[in-house]
């Protein structure tokens, strides 16, 4: 069995508490909630902090309230997000991304603020320490070179977060709280374009929770591409939100992708659509423009060239069932389950 | 033959079923005993490289380390065939895979001896590197061995019955094809494990993962050099094999004399990306068929040319080697039949045999040709089919010799319930029908190494207690030995399956049976335990019959009771009759054994292929493909085996629905590749993807209903006319999937595992008018050399060569 490294554990009741630790330690330090994506990379050494802090123990992560919007406890498990009303008739997106993470074991520990800050992925680095020896290791971790582009000065490892690329469409913002206080930042904003550095957060930095803005008039949906029914990790994530008029012209669109460059990322696809129907024709030309905005790279499964090739028929997928088209056969095809 | 069963052919919860669901099966990684040791293996970084120098001070002076081992320790090679001890427990001089042991720590905990491996400090020296068969053939130097037939060439095998150029010539068409199927690993949900340890005396004790606990005991005495006699080898029940538990291990020999050195019991659990390292699983194979077919479609004569990559050592390999070609005459009438095959060494793990070993590549490349030309011919590919398959009874063109044959059988039977007629090139685009078949062995002919002894041996215990306790070498994988040996000493005897204690698979306490490994079990140790039953029966009914006043023939047994045939209305219990046999006979028990028939082939190389019986799959494969993505899905699949008759229905439907499930992986999915970094910058030859989470292979959602149908035609060769069902379903699966994609979208992916990316780019070569096909272009030239003569039975042969061949030079062009 891989071990992991040795680390101390603290498991602070409020966030107050949480925020002093990690300010106390210094990044030495890592949040863990449900520890779905921490502890395997640290048994594959990864990241091994000096101190692990939990924020199993902390109540006020946990709580959903619903206003205008809902706002959702960034240590609420994936199981608990799929299993809320107001999500499912609401957000419909978020919970068919939510509802297709990993397995149902792993949605029942892991958390939605830990899928939004998911460490980057790429097939040269989650490898176990030996195997990432046996090719002198990469940029990311340990080593010199980024094997995928060997003339890149930056890590382009893959963001494979599900939730984010939802969460972006539907206009979600989180709040992040330190010692120094408590931001706001929409989504979107949360990330960088760089497998290492990913995110805007400090590392002194809570996530606390994530706010949904109103949904009325929006439909939203998220169709995600990976190999098989279950486990694996998104390879395209395709979320899409628009809100029309009763005549049915898109007063507003967004469409966000995951999985195709190192952040979730609003594309200008939404824009093409706004003042149209969702047409045929309207829904190619969209899904061409947010085609050309993926860059896959050749560090995940399936390959890369068809992964580029399928985009717009994947933003296809999304708007038409957003249209209201008749999608359940094609959505049990690609996801292996009806949702 | 109208006999009526008790036990045979009920279905019932198998006799270890409740032990594995309630988690109280004992797997080698549960066995834990008192002041037990760890072991961890540092494994190579490089795929190929001299060793300059390994220094184990610092690794030595680690608090709780209690011992380092490296290649100084074991100067004996080892491997799993005679012909090919290749291999050392811990590399000496030379690494030729990433992977590939190193030195060994034990220490008092796994985390200790995890981290220890850091401080050795290992010396390399790179070497030039080979990555796959057209490398290797094309790079005679450096020399991953110094043995083999030239070169990187590993094996060489040409066998021609009856001029086949000849037969082409005669027939109207001749199809010429190339396939590739790339390798795959078993996956068996249990990683390896093993613990040693000595007794007082100081004899060894192994508990481990393996399938072949007899063939354990042979070869670690060897590497261990010591008697075999004080070395017992107990095959836990094994959480899976699928052919990837039959080697010897570096590990199991590693861990054994470190307890012999230590006297303290040493543990090892290898992680999953250790096992993607030590595979032995599906080689990757090239390949080039010609087939020479009349316009109603009969086969005038085959030629099959096979191009393996076998990774670093031989293992296996020319057992391997051998089945890429010879099980390719046992489905359907082939009067001439010519056979070369290549192995080559190159960088990367070792390969050997998974379920169906050397034979699901060819016969996925047969399949799909048979396709092709029912095509061509314009006649349906199942009435193809059914017009050529073999006749019961008869020699094929190779001097096998087929029994019983229910391939028709299946045949029709998938055909009607898949409603084939009224699908195959009938449904709507995108949806589409594939129709396969295939055969398998029940059980090799002969054993690894050369002896004349039995080949499975069962021994019986009963007393006055009533308990019958079977003994027997054959190992419980969870494909159900334990309950196919169970089920059948209970119907001989007369009493319940569930009352029978099996012993298996200790080479300290019960008679050698060779292991659990080319659909044997059933088979012979059913043989033997009949034959061991039956005496102990025929001491019982002697018993009996003096007490009931009767002849022993006019004894019968059946449930639990012993009575006198011609008055079954006064019984007495089985244990009663037990009291009388055990006062007359004094101690009871008795042993059966069981060694197949001899093969009638007499050239060189007869010795692979021949079985006791062979059994028959046929299946259809539904396949949806979308035409804008090339994705696939498996709606349903039918399937229909020849297993002559089911001992334990439910167990065997579970192997067919299992193989269905392996081939759906293997054809869709599943592949054992390898990536090299850009050679200016690395020398790194690494495995792409060593986990479960990355190495693709289907979960329960992508898993498609089956309908199962079991044939039972019973064989004269085989306990209760019972066949194997293990191995030989998976078989036409991989070829059904490939034949449904072409009848849905009319592509033909002529390489596994078949992606979307490749369905999509054949659509694309179809919209730009090119052919749509996506598979090898060309093969390389091979130095086969010039084949072995054998005249087919039918050409006025006795089974011997009629020629001395002689090896081909290597070509100059091959040198450069
Ligand atoms: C086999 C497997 C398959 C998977 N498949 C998928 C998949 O399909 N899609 C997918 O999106 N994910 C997948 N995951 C990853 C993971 O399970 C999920 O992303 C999960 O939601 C992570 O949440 P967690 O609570 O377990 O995170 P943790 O592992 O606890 O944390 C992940 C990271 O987030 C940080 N973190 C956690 N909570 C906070 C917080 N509140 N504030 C700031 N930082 C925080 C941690 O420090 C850590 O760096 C998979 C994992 C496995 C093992
Ligand atoms: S993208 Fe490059 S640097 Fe980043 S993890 Fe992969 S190989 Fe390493």
């Amino acid at each position: 069995m891989m071990r992991l490294p040795w680390f101390g554990f603290r498991s602070p009741r409020s966030i107050v508490d949480a925020a002093k630790i990690l300010a106390a330690e210094g990044p030495q330090a890592m949040l863990i909630a449900g520890g779905t994506d921490l502890l395997p990379n640290m048994k594959r050494r990864h990241q091994t902090p000096a101190t692990l802090v939990s924020l199993r123990q902390i109540e006020a992560l946990k709580k959903v309230a619903n206003g205008s919007g809902v706002t959702l406890g960034a240590a609420l498990t994936l199981n608990e997000i799929v299993a809320n009303a107001a999500v499912r008739e609401r957000y419909a997106g978020l919970w068919q991304a939510a509802a297709q993470v990993a397995t149902v074991h792993l949605r029942n520990m892991g958390t939605l603020g830990g899928n939004l800050c998911l460490d980057t992925r790429c097939n040269y680095y989650n490898q176990n320490y030996e195997w990432r020896k046996a090719i002198d290791f990469c940029l990311k971790k340990d080593g010199e070179i980024c094997w995928v582009a060997t003339a890149s000065k930056r890590c382009v490892a893959a963001s494979s977060t599900d939730t984010a690329p939802a969460l972006i469409a539907l206009g979600a913002s989180v709040r992040l709280v330190s010692v120094q206080g408590e931001r706001d930042v929409a989504l979107a904003d949360l990330y960088k374009n760089d497998g290492i550095d990913y995110l805007t957060r400090r590392a002194d930095e809570i996530l606390t929770e994530v706010k949904l803005p109103a949904a009325e008039g929006w439909r939203s949906s998220y169709w995600k591409l990976r190999r098989r029914g279950a486990f694996d990790f998104p390879v395209l994530g395709v979320a899409a939100a628009v809100r029309t008029a009763r005549d049915g012209t898109v007063e507003d669109a967004r469409i966000a992708l995951g999985a195709v460059s190192s952040r979730p990322f609003l594309t200008k696809g939404g824009e093409l659509l706004i003042g149209n129907k969702l047409g045929d024709d309207a829904i190619a030309e969209a899904g061409a423009k947010v085609a050309s905005a993926a860059k896959p790279m050749d560090n995940t499964d399936l390959d890369l060239y068809w992964r580029k090739a399928v985009v717009a028929e994947f933003v296809g997928y999304a708007l038409r069932e957003i249209r209201g088209d008749e999608m359940r056969e094609t959505r049990v095809r690609i996801a292996r389950h009806a949702l | 033959m109208t006999k009526r069963f008790d036990v045979i052919g009920k279905p019932r919860r198998r006799v270890d079923g409740r032990a594995k669901v309630t988690g109280l099966t004992r797997f080698a990684d549960d066995v834990m005993l008192p002041r037990m040791l760890h072991c961890k293996l540092l494994r190579s970084a490089h795929p190929h490289a001299t060793i300059e120098s390994i220094d184990v001070s610092r690794a030595q002076a680690r608090p709780g380390v209690h011992l380092v081992l490296t290649g100084k320790d074991f100067p004996v090679t080892f491997g799993i065939l005679p012909v090919t001890q290749d291999e050392y427990p811990l590399a000496p001089e030379r690494v030729r895979y990433v992977g590939e042991p190193v030195a060994a720590i034990i220490a008092r905990d796994e985390q200790t001896a995890f981290e220890a491996l850091d401080l050795i400090d290992v010396q390399y020296r790179p070497l030039k590197t080979i990555s796959d068969p057209k490398e290797a053939l094309a790079t005679p130097e450096p020399r991953i061995h110094s043995y083999g037939e030239q070169g990187n060439i590993h094996r060489l095998q040409a066998l021609e019955f009856g001029d086949v150029n000849e037969a082409l010539a005669r027939a109207d068409h001749v199809f010429e094809d190339l396939f590739f199927y790339e390798g795959n690993t078993h996956l068996p949900i249990e990683q390896h494990a093993s613990v040693a340890a000595v007794d007082g005396e100081g004899k060894l004790t192994l508990w481990s993962s393996t399938q072949v606990p007899h063939y354990i005991h042979r070869a670690l005495a060897n590497a261990l050099q010591i008697p075999p006699a004080h070395v017992r080898v107990i095959a836990c029940p094994n959480g899976g094999g699928f052919g990837g538990k039959c080697d010897l291990h570096n590990h199991e020999i590693v861990v054994s004399k470190a307890a012999i050195l230590l006297g303290r019991p040493v543990k090892i659990c290898l992680t999953r990306e250790e096992v993607f390292y030590m595979h032995r699983g599906r080689h990757p194979v090239l390949m080039r068929m010609r087939t020479g077919v009349t316009k109603d479609g009969k086969i005038t004569g085959m030629h099959t040319q096979t191009l393996l990559d076998g990774g670093a050592y031989g293992g296996y390999g020319a057992a391997s080697t051998f089945y890429t070609g010879v099980l390719q005459t046992v489905t359907y009438e082939i009067p001439r039949y010519k056979f070369d095959a290549c192995r080559t060494f190159t960088n990367k793990p070792p390969c050997g045999p998974k379920r169906g070993h050397g034979t699901p590549q060819p016969r996925f490349g047969q399949e799909v040709q048979l396709d092709r030309i029912a095509e061509k011919l314009e006649i349906d590919p199942a009435e193809l089919r059914l017009s050529i398959v073999a006749k019961p009874n008869t020699l094929t063109a190779n001097w096998l010799k087929i029994g019983t044959i229910g391939l028709a059988e299946c045949i029709r039977k998938v055909v009607a319930s898949s409603d084939w007629k009224n699908k195959f090139r009938k449904l709507p685009e995108g949806r589409g029908v594939g129709l396969a078949c295939g055969a398998y062995l029940c059980g090799a002919g002969l054993p690894i190494y050369w002896n004349k002894m039995p080949q499975s041996g069962v021994q019986l215990l009963i007393d006055r207690s009533g308990q019958v306790t079977v003994f027997c070498g054959a190992t419980e994988i969870g494909q159900g030995s334990d309950d196919v040996l169970a089920a059948i000493v209970a119907e001989v005897l007369g009493i319940d399956a569930y009352d029978v204690r099996c012993v298996t698979g200790d080479t300290g306490l019960t008679p050698v049976d060779l292991g659990s490994y080319s659909s044997r079990v059933t088979v012979m140790m059913g043989n033997a335990a009949i034959q061991a039953a039956e005496r102990l029966r025929e001491l019982i009914a002697r018993a009996a019959a003096e007490h009931m006043e009767t002849l022993p023939e006019n004894v019968g047994f059946a449930q639990g009771r012993v009575f006198r045939a011609d008055d079954p209305g006064k019984p007495m219990s089985f244990r009663e009759a037990i009291v009388l046999a055990e006062e007359k006979f004094g101690t009871l028990g008795s042993v059966g054994s069981y060694s197949p028939p001899r093969a009638p082939g007499r050239y060189k190389g007869a010795g692979v292929g021949p079985s006791p019986a062979y059994s028959y799959t046929a299946c259809v494969v539904e396949a949806e493909v979308d035409r804008n993505t090339g994705w696939i899905t498996v709606p349903k699949v039918w399937i229909a085996h020849d297993i002559g008759r089911a001992v334990n229905p439910v167990s065997a439907r579970g192997q067919v629905e299992g193989s269905v499930y392996m081939g759906l992986g293997e054809a869709l999915m599943e592949e054992q590749v390898f990536r090299r970094l850009p050679p200016k910058l690395s020398n790194a030859l690494v495995h792409k993807i060593p986990s479960l989470l990355e190495y693709k292979s289907l979960t329960s959602l992508d898993m498609p209903e089956v309908f199962t149908e079991l044939v039972e035609d019973p064989d004269p060769n085989c306990p209760f006319g019972a066949k194997e069902v293990g191995q030989g379903p998976l078989l036409p699966v991989m070829p059904a999937v490939a034949n449904a994609v072409y009848d849905a979208i009319g592509v033909r992916i002529d390489e596994l595992p078949i992606t979307p990316d490749k369905v999509l780019a054949a659509l694309e070569k179809k919209a730009k008018g090119e052919t749509p096909r996506v598979g090898p272009e060309s093969f390389p030239d091979v130095p086969y050399p010039e084949p072995m003569l054998v005249p087919p039975p039918w050409e006025g042969g006795d089974g011997n060569s009629v020629n001395t061949p002689r090896r081909r030079p290597v070509k100059k062009e091959a040198l450069a």
